[in-house]
C-alpha cells in the first residue's frame, strides 16, 4: 500500500541482443512470481549517489525461472540505464515485484500490435499469450536499422508471416492508417514505442473514428520532438535560482541533484505529479508526456519535469516551495 | 502486499510525534482505555485536572489497569491491588512491607493543548510540547465550534488521503458540501520542509447548500454567486487543517480579504490505533456568529453525518487494499497533496531508524531529496522500537 517493496534478485545472465540492446536475466532469492504480459519491474539504482529507480518491461511470458529485461544503451540516457547495462551475471540487485500497467484484454476479435524500437519488450509476451490462445494477430515491429531489430529471429520463428519487420534506413515504413482501416471493427491495438510513432498512430486511430480506449500504449520509450539539448530552468520560488539541466539528464533529476524537490510517481510522463508551472519560456517547449492535452500544450503553462525539456534557451517555473506556516506563539501551552 | 523473504518496508508511522489520545471532555476521574499505534494505554485526569497515561498493563501480572480503579493520583491494579502512581512507579504492594524497585509501568509524556489530550509513544527524551500540532483554532476564543472523535477501520494514512484531496467531495458529499467545480477547477500543491499545502478556489460558483445557508445566516440576506475556497495545511505526521469558506462574489476574498464571507476551519488529527484502524478526532470551528450554540451543534452534527459518508469509503478502501494484497495504488495528478503527506511521513519515521537497509528504502520513497539522513542506531534499538530486521 505505501512505500514499495524491493526484493534482492542475482543477475544469472547477460547477452546483447541486437547491438544496442542487452537481455538482462534476473533471478530473485525470493523466487520468480507470475505476471500477465505487459508487465514491469522496477530496479533500484543510484545515480550519482541519489537512489531511485528505473522500469523494465519483462521480456516474453514467465518460464518460473528468472526474469528478463532488455535495456537499451541510451546516449542521452539519465544514467539509469548505464547502471542497470554494467550488471554482470553473479551481481546482486534490487528489484520490485512484477506490476502490470499494460494488460491486454481477453476477447477482442482482432489485434494488431505494433512496436518501435526497444517499446518491443512488453509486446513478446502479449505476441506469445495471443499465439498460445489461438488469438487473431499482427506484429508491426519498427527499427532505425535492421540490426537493431532485437528478438526479430525468435519472433520470426514462432509468428512467421504474422511478424512484419520495418526498417527506417531500408525504407520501409508502416503505413498506419491503412493498418487501421483493415481491423475488425473491434480490434484493439497495442502500442510501445517513441513518442513520434505515438502520436502517429494515436491521430490516425482517432481520425479513424475509433474507441480511444481501444488503443493501449506504453510509455517507457520516450523521444521528444526534438534531440534533447540543454537548457537552463529557474526557480522563481527559490530567489530565482538558475539550474542546468544537462543533456543526459531530465529537469527532475537535475532539480533534485541540488535539494530541490518535486513530487513525482510514474516518471514517464504519465500521472502529472511533477508538473511545475511555467511562468516564463525562451525558445519552444517540448512535451514528451501524455498527461498534458493538446490545448494545455499549447498554453506553455506547465510541463512535466520527469520527461519534458526546454528547447533553446531557458525555463521560469514555480517548483511549489513555500515556507512552513508560522505557529503562533501566544497560544503554546495553554490550558482548553 | 505482502513483502516476500528479504524485502523490506518502513514502519508505518513515527513513534516520535504527538498524537492526539483524546478529546479533553472525555478525560476525567476514571480510567480510559485506548490503543495508541498499537501501544495500549490507560488515561485519566489527576485531582489537579492534569492528564496522565500509563501503559495499560499491570507490571506484574499484565492485566489492564483500566480494569482496576482510581485511587487518588494513583491507579490501583484490580487483581491484586499493585498501586502506581502517574509517573507509573509501584507505590504498593500486597502482603510484603517493601515494594520491588523494579515495579514500574511505562508512563507516557502528555500534553493537553487545543482541546486535545496529546501521548507521545516514542523516546520521551524528545517530547518536547513546542512539537504539538498547531490546531490552536480549536480553543482560541475568536473561533467557535465543536468536534468528535470517530473511529475508523482503516489505515490513517488513507484519512490524510481523503482529507488531501477534495475531489471526493463532488462523489462522496454530492447532498451536501459536494460540487461539480470542485473537479473543474485548478488546484495548487506547494510544500515546505514540514509542511504541505493543496489550495483550490472557485470563483464565480453557486454556494452549495451548507455554504448557502451559512453565509445568509452572518449576512441576513439572500446570498448571490460566490467565491468558494480550500486551503488545505497538512503537518506531519497526521493533521491536517482545512481553511474552507465562502465570500460573495467579487468582495475580495481571493486578494485576501475574506471579510464579507464566512470563514470555517475543518481541524482533522489521526492517530494510528492498529496498522488497520485509527482514532480521527476532528472539529470544526467558526469566526462568526461566536455565540450562537445553534450553530454549533448542528454544524457539529452535519459534518459528522458527512464523515460517515467517509467512514464507510474508507473502510470499504481498507478491505478492499487487504483483499488485493498483490496491488499498489496508482497515483493521479489529484493525489500531489496526499503524496507530499505521505513523503514527510516516510522522512520523519526514516530518522528513526536504525537499519540502513530501511534509510535506503526511505530514500528511495523519498529519492531525490537531496538530503542524506543520519541515522546512528543498533539493533538494540531496532528492538525497542518493534522493527524486525
Amino acid at each position: 500500500m505505501s512505500g514499495e517493496y524491493f526484493a534482492r534478485a542475482t543477475v544469472r545472465r547477460v547477452v546483447d541482443v541486437a547491438p544496442d540492446v542487452r537481455l538482462i536475466e534476473l533471478v530473485p532469492d525470493a523466487g520468480v512470481a507470475p505476471y500477465p504480459p505487459g508487465s514491469h519491474i522496477d530496479i533500484a539504482v543510484s545515480i550519482g549517489g541519489i537512489p531511485d529507480t528505473r522500469s523494465y518491461s519483462l521480456v516474453g511470458e514467465p518460464d518460473g525461472q528468472a526474469y528478463r529485461i532488455a535495456v537499451k544503451q541510451v546516449p542521452d540516457s539519465r544514467g539509469g540505464s548505464r547502471v542497470v547495462r554494467a550488471l554482470s551475471p553473479g551481481q546482486e540487485a534490487l528489484i520490485s515485484a512484477p506490476k502490470s500497467h499494460f494488460e491486454l484484454a481477453h476477447g477482442r476479435p482482432e489485434y494488431l500490435l505494433v512496436a518501435g524500437g526497444i517499446g518491443i519488450t512488453p509486446l513478446i509476451g502479449m505476441a506469445q499469450a495471443l499465439h498460445r490462445h489461438g488469438r487473431s494477430f499482427r506484429l508491426l515491429y519498427s527499427a532505425r536499422t535492421r540490426a537493431q531489430l532485437a528478438f526479430a529471429d525468435e519472433l520470426r520463428e514462432l509468428l512467421g508471416e504474422r511478424l512484419e519487420l520495418f526498417v527506417d534506413a531500408e525504407g520501409t515504413r508502416i503505413e498506419v492508417a491503412a493498418r487501421i482501416a483493415a481491423l475488425d471493427p473491434d480490434a484493439e491495438l497495442y502500442l510501445c514505442g517513441p513518442q513520434g510513432m505515438r502520436d502517429a498512430v494515436a491521430r490516425a486511430w482517432l481520425a479513424a473514428g475509433r474507441r480511444a480506449d481501444r488503443l493501449r500504449f506504453e510509455t517507457f520509450a520516450s523521444g521528444g520532438r526534438f534531440a534533447p539539448q540543454e537548457f537552463v530552468v529557474r526557480a522563481a520560488d527559490l530567489d530565482g535560482a538558475e539550474f542546468v539541466v544537462a543533456r543526459e539528464t531530465t529537469m527532475l533529476d537535475a532539480l533534485a541533484e541540488q535539494g530541490v524537490e518535486l513530487m513525482w510517481d510514474c516518471r514517464r510522463g504519465e500521472c502529472g505529479l511533477c508538473a511545475v508551472s511555467v511562468l516564463a519560456c525562451e525558445g519552444e517547449l517540448d512535451h514528451r508526456d501524455v498527461f498534458l492535452s493538446e490545448s494545455q500544450r499549447a498554453q506553455c503553462r506547465t510541463m512535466l519535469a520527469c520527461v519534458s525539456r526546454a528547447v533553446g534557451g531557458a525555463v521560469t517555473i514555480d517548483s511549489g516551495f513555500r515556507s512552513d506556516p508560522e505557529r503562533p506563539r501566544s497560544v503554546a501551552m495553554q490550558r482548553s | 502486499m505482502q513483502p516476500a523473504a528479504d524485502t523490506f518496508t518502513l514502519p508505518d508511522a513515527p513513534l516520535n510525534a504527538w498524537y492526539a489520545a483524546a478529546y479533553d471532555v472525555e478525560l476525567g476521574r476514571r480510567l480510559l482505555a485506548r490503543r495508541i499505534l498499537d501501544h495500549n494505554v490507560v488515561m485519566y485526569r489527576r485531582a489537579d485536572g492534569e492528564p496522565v497515561a500509563l501503559e495499560n498493563a499491570c507490571w506484574h501480572r499484565l492485566l489492564p489497569l483500566s480494569e482496576g480503579a482510581l485511587e487518588g493520583d494513583n491507579v490501583a491494579c484490580g487483581y491484586h491491588g499493585l498501586v502506581f502512581n502517574p509517573e507509573g512507579r509501584c507505590v504498593f504492594m500486597p502482603s510484603q512491607e517493601t515494594i520491588n524497585p523494579a515495579a514500574r509501568v511505562r508512563s507516557y509524556p502528555v500534553v493537553e493543548l487545543h482541546r486535545f489530550i496529546w501521548v507521545w509513544p516514542g523516546d520521551p527524551a524528545l517530547a518536547d510540547p513546542a512539537l504539538v500540532p498547531d490546531l490552536h483554532w480549536n480553543s482560541d476564543p475568536a473561533w467557535a465550534g465543536d468536534g468528535k472523535l470517530i473511529h475508523v477501520d482503516c489505515n490513517y494514512k488513507l484519512v490524510i488521503d481523503n482529507l488531501m484531496d477534495l475531489t471526493h467531495e463532488t462523489f462522496v458529499h454530492s447532498s451536501s458540501i459536494g460540487q461539480r467545480s470542485i473537479t473543474e477547477v485548478p488546484f495548487e500543491v506547494t510544500h515546505g520542509p514540514n509542511s504541505a499545502t493543496v489550495t483550490r478556489w472557485m470563483i464565480d460558483v453557486e454556494p452549495p447548500p451548507v455554504w448557502r445557508a451559512q453565509l445568509e445566516l452572518k449576512t441576513g440576506v439572500p446570498a448571490g454567486r460566490v467565491d468558494r475556497w480550500q486551503i488545505i495545511h497538512f503537518e506531519p505526521p497526521s493533521t491536517v487543517s482545512i481553511e474552507v469558506g465562502v465570500a460573495p462574489h467579487g468582495s475580495g476574498a481571493p486578494e485576501g480579504d475574506r471579510s464579507a464571507g464566512v470563514n470555517g476551519r475543518v481541524l482533522n488529527t489521526m492517530t494510528p490505533e492498529t496498522e488497520r484502524s485509527c482514532h480521527y478526532f476532528w472539529a470544526f470551528v467558526r469566526d462568526y456568529a461566536l455565540g450562537d450554540q445553534r450553530t454549533t451543534t448542528l454544524f457539529r452534527e452535519s459534518v459528522a453525518s458527512i464523515f460517515a459518508e467517509d467512514e464507510h469509503v474508507l473502510a470499504a478502501q481498507q478491505r478492499a487494499i487487504d483483499d488485493h494484497p498483490d496491488k499498489q495504488f496508482y497515483n493521479l495528478n489529484i493525489d500531489g497533496g496526499a503524496m507530499w503527506a505521505r513523503r514527510l511521513i516516510d522522512r520523519m519515521v526514516a530518522r528513526e531508524l536504525p537499519d540502513e537497509r530501511y534509510v535506503r528504502s526511505a530514500e528511495q520513497s523519498l529519492a531525490a531529496e537531496g538530503e542524506r539522513i543520519n541515522v546512528e542506531a543498533t539493533a538494540a534499538d531496532a528492538e525497542r522500537l518493534g522493527i524486525k530486521l
